[in-house]
Order: C-alpha cells, then sequence, then structure tokens
C-alpha cells in the first residue's frame, strides 16, 4: 500500500497540479569509472544483459512513438537498436572485457568514446553531431550496466510532472514541453534558470525540494501547488478532490484575468505605464500582443546560443531577432546582448571554471573580451532593427568605461553595415542593465549617455545583500524587498528623470503583484516580465492610485527590514485592491 | 557480383535515419553489401550503421553499392531504389 507523504520546496512558479512522475537522473558516458575485473565472465553477462534491456526499451519506446509521432521519428529510435547490434559497436566492448579485463562500464565508455570521437575528428558540425547520437546510445547502455540513473528526457511520451535533481538550460531546450505539466527540482531557488523558464512556459514549478526527489520514483502518483512549494506523493482520494478544485479555481480566475489584455496600464488617477514581456527565444514573442504586451523588455539572447552546440552564425543569428521584431508588430523590442558565464555555460566557449563565477568573467566583460563575438551579435541585432524597433542593452555593467566601450562597437558597426549599404533602423536606443550596485550609485552620470535603465533585480539582489541566488541555505536573505535594493532602485529611476530617460525593470521582482503599487510610487516607467504575471499586474495597477502608491513609497524607504516593507506592502494591497 | 552507382539525393545527407533505413534493407538479404564513396578507397559494410554513418555523406555525394551473393540482385534493386527516392525524405 502506497501512503500519502507531504514534502516542501520552494514554489517558484505558480499553479497547482496532478499528474504521474518522470524521474529524470542522467547518466553520462564519461560517469563511467576506470576499473579492471578479474571476474571476465561475470562483466561480460552484465554487459549482455544490459544491451539486451536496453533493445527490449527502445522497442517499447519504438513502439509508443510509432504510434503517436509517426513512423518518422521511430526511425531514430530503430537507429540506437541497429547500433547496439553494429559488428564496430558491440563485439569490440566484449573484447575489452575478455581480452584486456576491463570492467563492462570501463569496456562501455572506451567504445562509445573511441566511436564518437571518429565523428568528431570530421570537419562538418552536421557529423558532430552524430557523435552525440553515439554518446546518447552508450549512455542508455552505461546506464543499465550501473544500474543507476534514469529517465531520459527524450523518453518522456505522455504527460507528466518531471522529477530532477537539476535543470541545465541544455536539458530544458530538449524537452517537450507540451509533455511536462511541472517541474520539481533538488536545488535551485526561485531566480534559477529553471524558475525563469517555468514561468514562462507557465507551467507549476517547485524548486529546492531536497531530499523529497529521492521518495519520488517514475510512475507515483504527485500533487503538487507550485504557490505554497507542497509536494504530496501518492495523494489520497480525497487530497486529489481537494487538488481537482484548486485547480478549477485557478483556471477560472485566469479567465478573469483575461480582460486585462486588452486593457492599459494605468492608475485610477490617470497614470500610465508601460508593461512588456521577457522572452527567450523568438517562439515566445508569438501572441505576445493579443496578450497585451506593449513591448518585450528583455530578450535574453543567451538561448540561442546555448541549444546548439557551435556558435549560432550572424545568419542564424539575423533570423532570429528579425523574428521576434517581426512577432511584435511595431512594439519595441529590448535585446539584451549575450549574457553568458555565472549559472549559463557555453560547450563551444571552453571557459575555465571560477571560483567565484558571478564576480568573474561573464557577460559584458566577456564580450568585450571577445569582440568578434559581440561585433556578430551587433551586426545581427542592427540589421533585424530594419524591421521593426529594437533597442539594444549591455549586461552586466559595473563601470562608465564598459559602457562607452559598448556604445562604441555599436557605431562601428553601424558604420561597417552603413558602408556596405546594409538597411539599419534609423534611432536605435541603447542603455544598459543595472545589476550591480556600483552602476546604480553612478546611475546620475550614466543617465546623460544612456536612453535608458533596465533594473536586473535578479542580480542587484544578489550583489548588494552578498547572498548567492543558489544556495538553498541562504535563500532566506534573498529579498528584493530589503530597503537598501529599493533606495537602490530609486537612485537609479531619479536619475533617469533628471535627464528625461526611462528606467525599467526586468527581474522578478517586476512581475510580482505585491511589488506594484512601489514601484508605482517609485516611478519606474516599464515594467517587462514573465508574459503569464502579466494580467495580474495590470489588475493590481489599474486599480491602485499614483497618490496613495508615492505616499506608499516613501514610507517603506524608511523601513529598516524587507519583513517590514512585505508586511506594509500587504496591507496596502488588502486595502487598495478592487477584488 | 554486381555493382551500381547511385547519387546521394536526400537534404540532410546519410545521417541516423537514412543510414537504418539502409541497414535495415540490406539485413533482409543475404547477400554481403558494401558502399564505397566513388574516387575513393573508402567501403564500409553496408549492414553496419555506424559505418555507413562515419562516411559522412552529404547531398550530391556519389557511390557505388556492390551486393554479392545468392539475392545480390533484389539486394541491390532494393537499395538503389531507397536511395533514389532520396530516403523518402524529398
Amino acid at each position: 500500500m502506497t501512503v500519502e507523504t507531504l514534502f516542501h520546496g520552494i514554489g517558484v512558479s505558480e499553479g497547482a497540479r496532478i499528474g504521474r512522475a518522470f524521474v529524470y537522473r542522467p547518466i553520462r558516458i564519461e560517469d563511467a569509472l576506470s576499473l579492471k575485473t578479474d571476474q571476465p565472465e561475470a562483466e561480460l553477462e552484465a554487459l549482455r544483459l544490459a544491451k539486451q534491456r536496453c533493445i527490449e526499451e527502445l522497442e517499447q519506446l519504438i513502439e509508443h512513438t510509432a504510434q503517436t509521432l509517426g513512423e518518422e521519428k521511430a526511425v531514430i529510435l530503430k537507429g540506437q537498436v541497429s547500433m547496439l547490434n553494429d559488428p564496430s559497436f558491440y563485439p569490440p566492448m566484449e573484447n575489452a572485457i575478455r581480452l584486456e579485463q576491463w570492467a563492462a562500464e570501463t569496456a562501455v565508455s572506451q567504445i562509445v568514446t573511441k566511436t564518437a570521437a571518429l565523428f568528431e575528428s570530421m570537419t562538418s558540425a552536421y557529423m558532430q553531431e552524430r557523435a552525440s547520437d553515439v554518446r546518447d546510445v552508450g549512455a542508455r547502455l552505461l546506464m543499465h550496466v550501473k544500474g543507476s540513473g534514469g529517465g531520459r528526457l527524450g523518453d518522456i511520451q505522455e504527460e507528466v510532472i518531471l522529477v530532477a535533481d537539476d535543470l541545465t538550460p541544455s536539458d530544458t531546450v530538449q524537452l517537450d514541453k507540451q509533455l511536462v505539466r511541472a517541474f520539481v527540482t533538488r536545488i535551485g531557488g526561485k531566480t534559477s534558470h529553471t524558475a525563469i523558464l517555468a514561468n514562462s512556459l507557465r507551467i507549476p514549478a517547485i524548486l529546492g525540494a531536497g531530499d523529497a526527489v529521492d521518495d519520488i520514483q517514475t510512475g507515483d502518483l504527485l500533487a503538487i501547488d507550485g504557490a505554497t512549494g507542497e509536494i504530496i506523493v501518492h495523494p489520497s482520494e480525497g487530497t486529489i478532490a481537494g487538488y481537482e478544485a484548486v485547480m478549477a479555481t485557478q483556471q477560472e480566475e485566469q479567465q478573469g484575468l483575461a480582460q486585462y489584455a486588452t486593457r492599459e496600464a494605468v492608475t485610477t488617477d490617470g497614470h500610465r505605464v508601460e508593461i512588456a514581456a521577457n522572452i527567450g527565444t523568438p517562439e515566445e514573442a508569438q501572441g505576445l500582443v493579443a496578450q497585451g504586451a506593449e513591448a518585450v523588455g528583455l530578450y535574453r539572447t543567451e538561448f540561442l546560443f546555448m541549444s546548439r552546440s557551435q556558435m549560432p552564425d550572424e545568419e542564424t543569428q539575423y533570423r532570429a531577432y528579425r523574428e521576434a521584431v517581426e512577432a511584435m508588430e511595431g512594439r519595441p523590442v529590448v535585446i539584451r546582448t549575450l549574457d553568458i558565464g555565472g549559472d549559463k555555460e557555453l560547450p563551444y566557449l571552453d571557459l575555465p571554471k571560477e571560483m567565484n563565477p558571478f564576480l568573474g568573467y561573464r557577460a559584458i566583460r566577456l564580450c568585450l573580451d571577445e569582440r568578434e563575438l559581440l561585433m556578430t551579435q551587433l551586426r545581427a541585432i542592427l540589421r533585424a532593427s530594419a524591421h521593426g524597433p529594437v533597442k539594444i542593452m549591455f549586461p552586466m555593467i559595473s563601470g562608465m568605461q564598459e559602457w562607452r566601450e559598448a556604445r562604441e562597437m555599436v557605431m562601428a558597426v553601424r558604420y561597417q553595415l552603413e558602408q556596405d549599404g546594409v538597411e539599419v533602423g534609423e534611432r536605435i536606443e541603447l542603455g544598459i542593465m543595472v545589476e550591480i550596485p556600483s552602476a546604480a550609485l553612478q546611475a546620475d552620470r550614466f543617465a546623460r549617455e544612456v536612453d535608458f535603465f533596465s533594473i536586473g533585480t535578479n542580480d542587484l539582489v544578489q550583489y548588494t545583500l552578498a547572498v548567492d541566488r543558489m544556495n538553498e541555505k541562504v535563500a532566506d536573505l534573498y529579498d528584493y524587498f530589503h530597503p537598501a535594493v529599493l533606495r537602490l532602485i530609486k537612485r537609479v529611476i531619479d536619475a533617469s528623470n533628471v535627464e528625461g530617460k526611462w528606467t525599467g525593470m526586468c527581474g522578478s521582482m517586476a512581475g510580482d503583484p505585491l511589488a506594484a503599487p512601489l514601484l508605482i510610487g517609485l516611478g519606474l516607467h516599464e515594467w517587462s516580465m514573465s508574459p503569464a504575471a502579466m494580467h495580474k499586474v495590470k489588475q493590481v495597477i489599474t486599480s491602485s492610485s499614483r497618490e496613495a502608491c508615492r505616499a506608499l513609497a516613501e514610507r517603506v524607504l524608511d523601513m529598516d527590514s524587507a519583513a517590514e516593507v512585505r508586511e506594509a506592502l500587504q496591507a496596502f494591497a488588502g486595502t487598495h485592491s478592487k477584488n | 557480383m554486381i555493382k551500381h552507382e547511385t547519387t546521394i539525393r536526400n537534404e540532410s545527407g546519410f545521417h541516423i535515419r537514412p543510414a537504418q533505413l539502409f541497414t535495415e534493407t540490406a539485413a533482409r538479404y543475404a547477400s554481403n553489401i558494401s558502399v564505397t564513396v566513388n574516387g575513393t578507397s573508402t567501403t564500409v559494410d553496408g549492414k553496419s550503421i555506424l559505418g555507413l554513418m562515419t562516411l559522412g555523406l552529404s547531398k550530391g555525394a556519389e557511390i557505388t553499392i556492390t551486393s554479392d551473393g545468392a539475392d545480390e540482385a533484389e539486394a541491390i534493386r532494393a537499395l538503389i531504389e531507397l536511395a533514389e527516392s532520396g530516403f523518402g525524405e524529398n
């Protein structure tokens, strides 16, 4: 009998779900140990069994895939079976055990690595991808040899709640987003990549679930609530009924909020602000206008770079940027130049591991060094600007020199393009992300030169409060309502006002309905958030008066702690909301 | 023994899917099948998916298929037909 068990994680993306767990424990071919054996017969038998299991597993998948996705896709899986049966794949593994006394897992890794290297030595990107097919089959075999790891993302074939230790950007790229109904992960928090992804996909997510992940098996029924962080394994019938009721209410609420798609964000006393959306891929821009986005306030270009095995060339980038610009039908798109490093790695850039990646070689620092890389990106962005209004912002600016260098590069690229007779948008606003306290403190100086600021609260909070946003142990200290953070935000907005410039915000804080009245009070011009949050924030803005918000802002700036601020904001939401 | 020349016609060349279809077809016949890249000495077993994939054939590549055995004629006919259909991708 299964017993209902309750666990808690950090709810990072709202919504309740009931569904079957799919536990993803990746194993890579590099995870094999280098071991000798004195019982080759036993190792040969282990290898034979593992191969048999792989083939059985693949045959099931093939049958299922043929039925659901068609014969076309199934052939690729059949190719994996053929590789396992190939005379130049499996027999050499047997020989490595029999003749050289390697343990089965070592034999697998040696032959797979050797075979993959054959492909990798070929020049075309296309053949190098075949190496990953080989590694993929190899990892499947290794998983069965070691009897550990499991759940391959490509094997997901029905609606599931995905359970994992962590999900890397490259994992999430290969996810079938139609089938994954929610995420539960061991590590991570409100601002990790998975949280951002879940928000943009509008699927519930609970991160930082810790050891709870060990108590979940593939196929277990789960009920999760992304608002509270509640994870219930083997929910009882009563629990299921309760969850179903919550899910029905949420659906109704969503429908009620839908009216805000066509409404402008104007306060009760006539102050209008701009509501924009954050996107990571051009596809995410599709349909944004209909959902009420007045702009894309942050286009994170790094996903374009992370989802492939080679640097995207100018043409590839141009097509992506142009697609996003065209999808917005004349509304502005703020493109952020490559923000890589920190928790976002590029396999083909081969950056050394750093002790403090968030304080290290990343974002604009890297781009000003790898000038070719930034030049190519700027050329692609400028070419896309011929198709609609584009603005460019630079991430991780810590001082004036970086901004000036970046601006000069834009000028140089524009000059080049114009010399070549390539069409470029007439006026392209240039701005900086304010995410390092030094930039916020010098906002008055920057404001004379930039066209706009965009406050990235996720990093600004982490750098101001010295809290690693990935570290669960200090996650409690991470709070954008800390009065010190609020003072920096105020400083930036005030500085932009003095010079007649504008300030946006693209971190999680912008999508928090609780923060909206405070930000109105501080004078923020543009809010950019995950599309899922836009309607709720608009609802709050349209039911608040600017005067009351200003008084609120003045009051909280003078408070001692984040807890006090939060309490005041909750009280304000209670008395001023029209619900 | 029969030989027959043909050209790879599908856009994406000889990746895992066409290679699978080729070996799958080749495996139906008892004859030995080999594939040679024209103008080179590179020859691989036509029943080995890895062998075929390592040829790195792209669109326009010219190959010779060799079939040797009791059902060599049927085998080569089936393989040529498959290659000329662009592996069902065009």
